[in-house]
């Protein structure tokens, strides 16, 4: 079976604007999250509640045009944990990376993250981000007066995992810019979110059938 | 020196030959004064007068707005007189008001006597002890000054007797009307209340209508025994405060008067720090509908912040456990005139070359020197723009009367205490002035004591200046058991702030609780989260930790690759 590097449409145009405007957000959210908090002395304690609160608006917004989004054009199987390649990649990053080696894992037309990356990914949408919404719904519901029936759970503890949450958001953040300089160059890992092409391997199989049937996505058309 | 210092051998009746005499006399004794001791120290005052300027240059300078009411008393021919004394007037006043009496004899500014309606405690000014003063009973001769009533000379009082009530205290508009003590103290202070001008009865009898901020204030804004000595939020600035100090009662704001927010019907009206409102629910009612309280919320609503911003509406959802005034008020004793904080009996009776004297040390905003120590009182701190203390309030007070004992090895007592928690939906954050006090109270029966104070006899402590016969008298006058030994104890009083209402824009902003060291910090021990306070330690070493974990990993991986790479191209 023969394999070609493609330049191929792996980030459509929705998935960008998804990617960065969550950016932009999440960003805002822990500058002013980190205010309400008390460790941010840049912002005032009012401005900042107000930024969090319409910040957190859009993104829950956003969010509902994602995951929508993602089940019904089945882009949802990308963050599927698999085993395939996890050694390899994982091996790279602690031991590769300092040989010069390249990195072992290159895109496919049904896979466009790296296991380790798919598995970070999934954690992220199913853990982080679940805490930060199940904590962050209740939190404004009840400092807007209308969470009374959430009162049992005590104020308390839903800031205490919300900014468990956000703490792993941070985390998530960092380790995440990081490895976009992990490759050939910080650009290369940047480009593709902003352009939406990458080089991806394809099969004769896949790049006859895209040819036939989704020649948008090919960037040579 | 001050007009105080003039000698003036009895209360002065005849009027205008009075007062022309007095002026020529204080005139030449102020020069005297000034000529003979060039050196005096001036901010030592002999003497040991009280007299307070509580009056009234206010009412007399201020325009009049024009009277609403149907009757012109000017022209009434029952008010014609002649008068010669208060209660005169009074039985002139109920002979066509002839329900008023009745209704006023059941009014606490009269019965002195409150049974709360919770706790069933007896209180009331003629049976309270606080940590200023300390009690009005057995000094109704001094005291009785602010009672709204003629000739209370002692607890034995008539209370049936409706003639003796003072309407003019509160309905004369001259700004002349005043009143002295109702019964002669020792010697040494009978100087104390000379040198005002006879009070001309027709003429404050003609002048009635509805209580102006100078009726009330005269004696509210004085309590404690002086210009704003007992509240902290209740001073003279407020008989014609600026906007900054007062946006309801200042002459460029709304120019309300106390009765504008203390409404009442029938001689009873809204508003007491026994049993306080401090959740009201009604709030603005319907239209038309009669309020009885005196809450920020029954103008304002619960929900009073625009809702057209986040900001808005989280305030609103602060009133549910913030009462307003702990954010509208942000300082008390605003516009100059200080309040007193702390008072310490125990230096009671220095004396200078066998006289009284008072130590004018304390300079506050507004220029004036006020005593922080008097021969009679002790000493005194002052506070100005001063940050209240909050905590939890329900409305209820409970207090440390004369038959309450305490622990005094408990550290200090409080003279009253209130109940109040984040758990009760009814509770709201509070602000507070606190008093701290070191006061005489009785060793063997460990409870507060009765003093006396005020008196022509060799017990009172004003001229005898000795606490061991003051307490045995003031005990024994009012048939209270002592066990002959007294010793001081430090009292705490907590005085809810309600006033000095400050404009929207000097709020106080919302960093002022939500901060690492905020005013509310206190309070948020568990049952009440407040954000921004950073009380959750074992959070932030784990947030530390995980954030620059993180970031120490990247940067090692990171330098490993560029050493690696070197080391490689070598």
């Amino acid at each position: 079976m023969s394999m070609k590097m493609i330049k191929l449409m792996v980030f459509k145009r929705f998935e960008r604007v998804w990617h960065w405007s969550q950016m932009a957000l999440i960003f805002t959210l822990l500058f002013s999250g980190a205010a309400i908090y008390g460790v941010n002395p840049l912002i005032s304690f009012a401005d900042a509640v107000t930024l969090h609160t319409w910040a957190a608006i859009i993104l829950i917004a956003l969010w509902l045009f994602a995951t929508f989004w993602l089940f019904t054009t089945g882009q949802w199987r990308h963050y599927l944990p698999t085993t395939k390649n996890f050694v390899q990649v994982a091996r790279f990053y602690a031991y590769g990376i300092f040989k010069g080696e390249h990195h072992p894992y290159r895109k496919t037309y049904r896979r466009k993250h790296n296991p380790l990356q798919a598995v970070t990914y999934l954690l992220v949408k199913t853990v982080i981000f679940p805490a930060i919404w199940l904590s962050g719904i209740p939190y404004l519901l009840i400092s807007f007066g209308i969470g009374g029936f959430l009162n049992d759970f005590g104020l308390a503890n839903i800031a205490l995992v919300h900014t468990a949450a956000a703490i792993a958001i941070t985390v998530f953040v960092i380790a995440h810019v990081y490895l976009l300089t992990t490759g050939h160059s910080f650009i290369d890992h940047v480009k593709p979110m902003i352009t939406g092409y990458d080089d991806v391997e394809l099969t004769d199989e896949e790049l006859a059938y895209i040819k036939a049937d989704e020649p948008d996505l090919l960037k040579d058309s | 020196m001050y007009r105080s210092t003039i000698y003036c051998s009895d209360y002065c009746h005849n009027s205008y030959l009075t007062r022309i005499v007095i002026t020529l006399l204080s005139c030449f004794f102020l020069s005297a004064a000034y000529a003979s001791t060039p050196k005096a120290d001036p901010k030592v005052e002999m003497g040991i007068s009280e007299y307070s300027k509580t009056d009234q240059e206010h009412a007399r300078t201020q325009s009049k707005k024009e009277s609403k009411s149907t009757t012109d008393h000017s022209l009434l021919k029952e008010l014609k007189g002649p008068f010669f004394s208060g209660p005169e007037v009074t039985k002139v006043c109920l002979e066509c008001h002839n329900t008023a009496g009745h209704q006023f004899m059941k009014n606490k500014h009269w019965t002195w006597d409150y049974k709360h309606p919770k706790t069933g405690q007896h209180l009331g000014k003629s049976v309270l002890i606080n940590n200023f003063c300390t009690n009005a009973r057995g000094n109704e001769g001094m005291c009785a000054q602010c009672h709204a009533g003629y000739n209370m000379t002692d607890s034995n009082f008539d209370f049936t007797n409706q003639d003796n009530i003072d309407c003019l205290i509160c309905h004369e508009s001259t700004g002349t009307y005043y009143k002295t003590p109702t019964s002669k103290g020792n010697k040494a202070c009978s100087i104390m209340f000379a040198g005002k001008p006879a009070i001309e009865w027709e003429k404050v009898a003609q002048s009635v209508e509805m209580p102006t901020r100078n009726n009330c204030g005269k004696c509210h804004f004085y309590g404690g025994g002086g210009d704003n000595v007992k509240h902290g939020d209740l001073s003279s600035v407020l008989f014609d405060p600026p906007k900054d100090v007062d946006v309801h009662m200042s002459r460029e704001g709304e120019d309300f008067t106390c009765v504008t927010c203390h409404v009442g019907e029938a001689h009873e009206w809204a508003g007491s720090r026994y049993e306080m409102t401090v959740n009201d629910e009604v709030g603005t009612g319907k239209p038309g509908m009669p309020r009885e309280t005196a809450s920020c919320e029954s103008c304002h609503s619960a929900a009073p912040h625009p809702i057209d911003t986040v900001k808005g509406i989280k305030l609103n959802t602060h009133t549910s456990k913030v009462a307003c005034e702990t954010c509208h008020i942000p300082e008390i004793a605003r516009g100059g005139v200080a309040t007193e904080v702390d008072w310490d009996w125990r230096t009671m009776g220095k004396l200078k070359d066998g006289e009284g004297f008072k130590l004018k040390e304390y300079t506050q905003g507004d220029g004036h020197h006020r005593a922080t120590y008097k021969s009679i009182k002790g000493s005194f701190t002052y506070a100005e723009n001063l940050k209240p203390m909050y905590a939890w309030f329900d409305g209820t007070m409970n207090y440390t009367t004369i038959d309450t004992k305490f622990d005094p090895s408990k550290g200090p007592i409080d003279i009253n205490s209130f109940s109040g928690s984040a758990n009760d939906p009814a509770s709201r954050i509070y602000p507070f002035k606190t008093m701290h006090t070191t006061q005489p109270y009785d060793k063997g029966n460990n409870t507060l004591v009765y003093m006396s104070l005020w008196g022509n006899d060799d017990s009172a402590l004003w001229g005898n200046y000795d606490f061991g016969k003051s307490i045995a008298a003031g005990m024994k006058k009012n048939g209270i058991p002592y066990s002959g030994e007294w010793d001081y104890v430090e009292t705490l009083s907590y005085w809810p702030v309600n006033h000095m209402v400050a404009p929207k824009e000097d709020a106080m902003e919302c960093s002022e609780c939500h901060a690492k060291e905020g005013r509310l910090s206190h309070l948020d021990d568990g049952s009440l989260y407040i954000p921004g306070t950073q009380k959750n330690e074992m959070l932030n070493i784990i947030g530390l930790l995980a954030i620059f974990g993180t970031l120490a990993g990247v940067l090692g991986h990171g330098a490993l690759r560029i050493v690696a790479t070197r080391m490689r191209k070598k």
